[in-house]
């Protein structure tokens, strides 16, 4: 279904809370349409930079080609030396899917109301999800449009204006064995890099603090959805308890049928609450650490490019110093060295500072969220107590 | 014979406040022949109460008080069942009393037609464990009464009452469930949680069984019961073993029993009835659907109890390894506030599972009693509608005779037409009794169930209550170090 996002909430606050709207570009995701297996994502913009022939255009963009912009940024070595946006994580409706096929399936063996019921619940989880895939897709591209050098990239610009379809495949067998065998090598020469100590003090810090950090993350993200789910679970099964509830008052000749009515009404209001917690719980809590997730991960892609740097620069100090014993070569050796000096010194200096811009986001994020968890974790319990003190009072009045 | 494993003695604390409380024996019944009741002996017998046979590990777990179970069904193999007629009520007036400890169940003043009101409070408590002899221990203390009993006790309890009084409409509650595995794990002598919740839902469930069968002002007036509150020491209840005779026997009844009640199809004259049945019978659809859901509940409570518990852990690693102090101390905090909330969710999972799920769990087994005195009556219209027939061929056979020079044999007859004649009096007058009987249990019982959902539902939903306040105070509590961070 199509979905009108001009009054959708926005998750981009928990990357860069100082987004601040800068005048030459602005970008976001105005539309969006779940198609059968894809999901079209209305890409616009808004810039005075005079790179783009308008002021203000749109473009239709799927999944695909968010990989390919993004693959496209790690690929290049000007950009070593910076983090690198995550990507977006592909579009997932098929759980949601299975089980609304599951529901029409079963649609024989319930009530008229009972499917109703369902129906609307899964059909406002699958527009749970088609909202957050929106996010994800948009924050990617605040983050590239936010970042001084990366927002300038020809293939971002070219991303965000040219109206045809990009033509950008998803990678075949043979280059996804090749990504395969890069990140082999990669996690082989990662053992291998992340056992050299740094001179550098700074460096060395972080290489330990995000190594150890981006495991926890990614534990904590595991627990939180676990819990998460659990509580969806819990909502569920008061959902089905105010259905039974219902029945009951419905039949009952006795004083009961009024109470049980009561209690049901309840148990309705109740589970909504319940279904709120869970999903601001995802929203403020799940996200933020799937999100950091991957955005350290991205970091320590960056500390690995620099040590990659590093270990090409001295391997070329070494070189260097052969040709010089050997008198062969040496102008070659010396050309080499310094390409390799440069570009080593160039990563760092870029890195450093933004590691330093990546704590910053970090702490920002979190605190934002955490306050916004706990803001909505009160007024719902809040919410909650009066419902039942309500419904406690009218019963016990009653009896 | 010995062995560290044993059964658990509950303790049977019986509070009754009174100057004096008189019960009198109950009379011997006036219409059937009195048959020897010495299964339902007062007088204790000195041996082998604690035993340790070789047969103790199957005593509790003799024929399974399943749910689909005909509960209704005469334990016949006891000896036949006479009907035994109510004891008058006693003629003093007991006070209630104001609190006790541990019991979740709380009774009511029951009030009966001559104006007098009884409250007795009952709870089961301290569980022990009984690996070799020991002692029983009663306590007097101002009419206060603290007697031991095991599960086979209480079962047999429940036996002694089915058989003498199901059959002729009374709806005697049901006895909690054995649990086969839950009572190994336990002998086996695991002392971890799983065991000891088995421990606690059962002592919770005999406390309940026994308030219900007290609550009832027949039953509480019968000798088995009162012995069995009272008795320091109580004869073993033999029947309830497996593989026993006595239950082989009451298996294969039960199997007739199911298969007879197919065949019987009553004129109902009375459309009271047709109407209540049905009234239960889709109450019990309702009932056992909801229990489902609430069943559901807990387990998903207790997940959600263990899941957070593991996000505490999680987030507390999680801010030691971030290194901004700031935000560092305020994910210790989360941590900090999610283990007490985890605490919070089992908590809310207990009260989820003994006061709304056990509460539908017994009104499904009560509702299995009910439809067994519906069942009986039928079967005793059934019984009358035999006699009735039989009378009727043995008029026809007579009038036969009456034209065959067989003066014995027309003697004979006769003899045989003026007995059936006085049982097919007695076979009405017992289906107007019955009839009589349920009407009054239906009645009671109805008034009960408005009574316990209400009060357990209110006290469920208190608990509710007092899982969000606290939450708001956890909440409360991190949200100024969560702003904190800078």
């Amino acid at each position: 279904f199509k979905l009108g996002l001009d009054a959708a909430p926005r998750f981009i606050g928990f990357i860069n809370v100082d987004l601040q709207t800068d005048a030459m570009l602005q970008v976001d995701i105005s539309d969006a349409l779940s198609e059968r297996d894809k999901v079209k994502f209305t890409v616009h913009t808004k810039s005075t930079l005079p790179n783009f022939k308008q002021n203000e255009f749109s473009v239709v963009r799927q999944h695909e080609e968010f990989i390919w912009l993004h693959d496209s940024f790690v690929e290049n070595e000007e950009y070593a030396g910076y983090i690198i946006p995550p990507a977006p994580p592909r579009p997932d409706f098929d759980a949601s899917r299975e089980k609304l096929q599951k529901l029409g399936e079963g649609e024989g063996s319930m009530t008229k109301e009972e499917f109703t019921k369902m129906k609307q619940e899964l059909e406002a989880e699958y527009l749970a999800i088609f909202k957050k895939t929106v996010a994800m897709h948009e924050v990617f591209l605040c983050r590239v449009a936010a970042h001084p050098v990366l927002r300038k990239d020809l293939n971002f610009h070219v991303f965000l204006e040219y109206n045809q379809d990009l033509s950008v495949r998803g990678k075949n067998k043979k280059e996804k064995l090749e990504d395969f065998f890069k990140n082999v090598v990669k996690s082989a020469d990662g053992v291998l890099v992340a056992g050299v100590k740094d001179v550098d003090d700074f460096f060395e810090h972080e290489k330990t603090f995000l190594l150890e950090y981006h495991n926890r993350v990614k534990d904590a993200s595991a627990k939180s959805d676990r819990m998460i789910r659990s509580h969806k679970n819990a909502a569920d099964d008061i959902n089905r308890i105010a259905s039974s509830l219902y029945t009951l008052g419905t039949q009952d000749s006795t004083d009961l049928c009024k109470f049980f009515l009561k209690v049901s009404e309840l148990f309705e209001k109740t589970r909504k609450i319940e279904a709120r917690i869970a999903a601001d719980e995802d929203l403020k809590l799940a996200d933020l650490l799937k999100y950091y997730l991957r955005e350290s991960q991205a970091a320590k892609d960056l500390l690995y490019r620099r040590s990659r740097a590093l270990v090409d620069y001295e391997n070329a100090n070494k070189a260097l110093d052969k040709a010089r014993a050997k008198n062969r070569d040496v102008l070659q050796a010396e050309t080499s060295q310094q390409l390799c000096c440069h570009k080593f010194e160039k990563i760092s200096e870029s890195a450093k500072q933004e590691l330093i811009d990546f704590k910053t986001r970090r702490v920002a994020a979190f605190r934002k969220n955490l306050v916004e968890l706990a803001e909505l974790e009160l007024k719902h319990a809040k919410g909650n107590l009066q419902l039942l003190q309500g419904c406690l009072g009218i019963l016990k009045g009653n009896t | 014979m010995t062995h560290t494993a044993g059964t658990f003695l509950f303790s049977l604390f019986f509070l009754c406040l009174a100057s004096s409380v008189e019960y009198v024996e109950s009379s011997q019944p006036a219409s059937l022949a009195a048959e020897d009741i010495s299964t339902n002996s007062n007088g204790p017998k000195q041996d082998s109460l604690f035993d340790d046979d070789p047969e103790d590990l199957f005593a509790e777990a003799t024929e399974e008080v399943s749910l689909d179970s005909p509960e209704r069904d005469v334990l016949l193999s006891d000896g036949p069942s006479p009907a035994i007629t109510p004891i008058t009520p006693p003629t003093s007036v007991i006070t209630p009393l104001a609190k006790y400890t541990k019991c979740i169940f709380f009774p009511v003043i029951e009030e009966e037609e001559g104006g007098d009101s009884f409250d007795i409070h009952i709870s089961v408590s301290d569980p022990e464990k009984v690996g070799e002899y020991m002692t029983s221990i009663s306590l007097f203390k101002r009419n206060e009464f603290a007697v031991k009993r095991r599960f086979s006790d209480f079962l047999g309890l429940h036996s002694k009452l089915a058989s003498k009084y199901l059959h002729i409409g009374y709806i005697v509650p049901p006895a909690p469930e054995k649990s086969i595995v839950g009572m190994t794990k336990v002998k086996v002598g695991k002392e971890d949680q799983s065991s000891n919740e088995f421990v606690e839902k059962r002592r919770s469930a005999l406390e309940r069984y026994l308030m219900r069968t007290v609550k009832h002002p027949i039953l509480l007036k019968d000798p088995d019961v009162l012995q069995f509150l009272e008795s320091s020491e109580l004869p073993r209840a033999v029947s309830t073993q497996a593989l026993s005779s006595a239950g082989l026997l009451r298996m294969v009844n039960k199997a007739a029993d199911a298969v007879n009640k197919m065949t019987i199809k009553m004129n109902e004259s009375d459309a009271w009835f047709e109407e209540k049945q049905q009234h239960f019978e889709n109450l019990d659809v309702q009932l056992r659907k909801l229990h489902t859901s609430v069943e559901s509940l807990v387990c998903h409570r207790k997940e959600l109890s263990v899941n957070t518990a593991q996000f505490a852990k999680s987030a507390a690693m999680l801010g030691n390894s971030e290194d901004h102090t700031a935000l560092s101390r305020a994910l210790s905090q989360l941590a900090e506030v999610e283990e007490k909330i985890d605490q919070l969710h089992q908590d809310q999972a207990n009260a989820d599972f003994y006061l709304f799920s056990e509460l539908l769990g017994d009104y499904v087994r009560l509702l299995t009693a009910v439809k067994g005195v519906f069942d009986h009556r039928m079967k005793t219209w059934q019984k009358w509608q035999d006699s009735q027939m039989l009378l009727q061929k043995k008029r026809e056979a007579e009038a036969k005779l009456q034209f065959t020079n067989k003066p014995d044999k027309l003697q004979q007859a006769k003899d045989e037409i003026k007995e059936l004649e006085g049982k097919v009096q007695q076979g009405e007058r017992d289906f107007e009794q019955i009839s009589k009987t349920i009407r009054k249990e239906v009645s009671r019982f109805e008034k009960e169930r408005v009574k316990d959902f209400k009060t357990i539902i209110i006290k469920y939903l208190e608990s509710l209550v007092q899982t969000q306040q606290q939450l708001i105070k956890y909440w409360e509590a991190f949200l100024p170090e969560a702003k904190a961070i800078s």
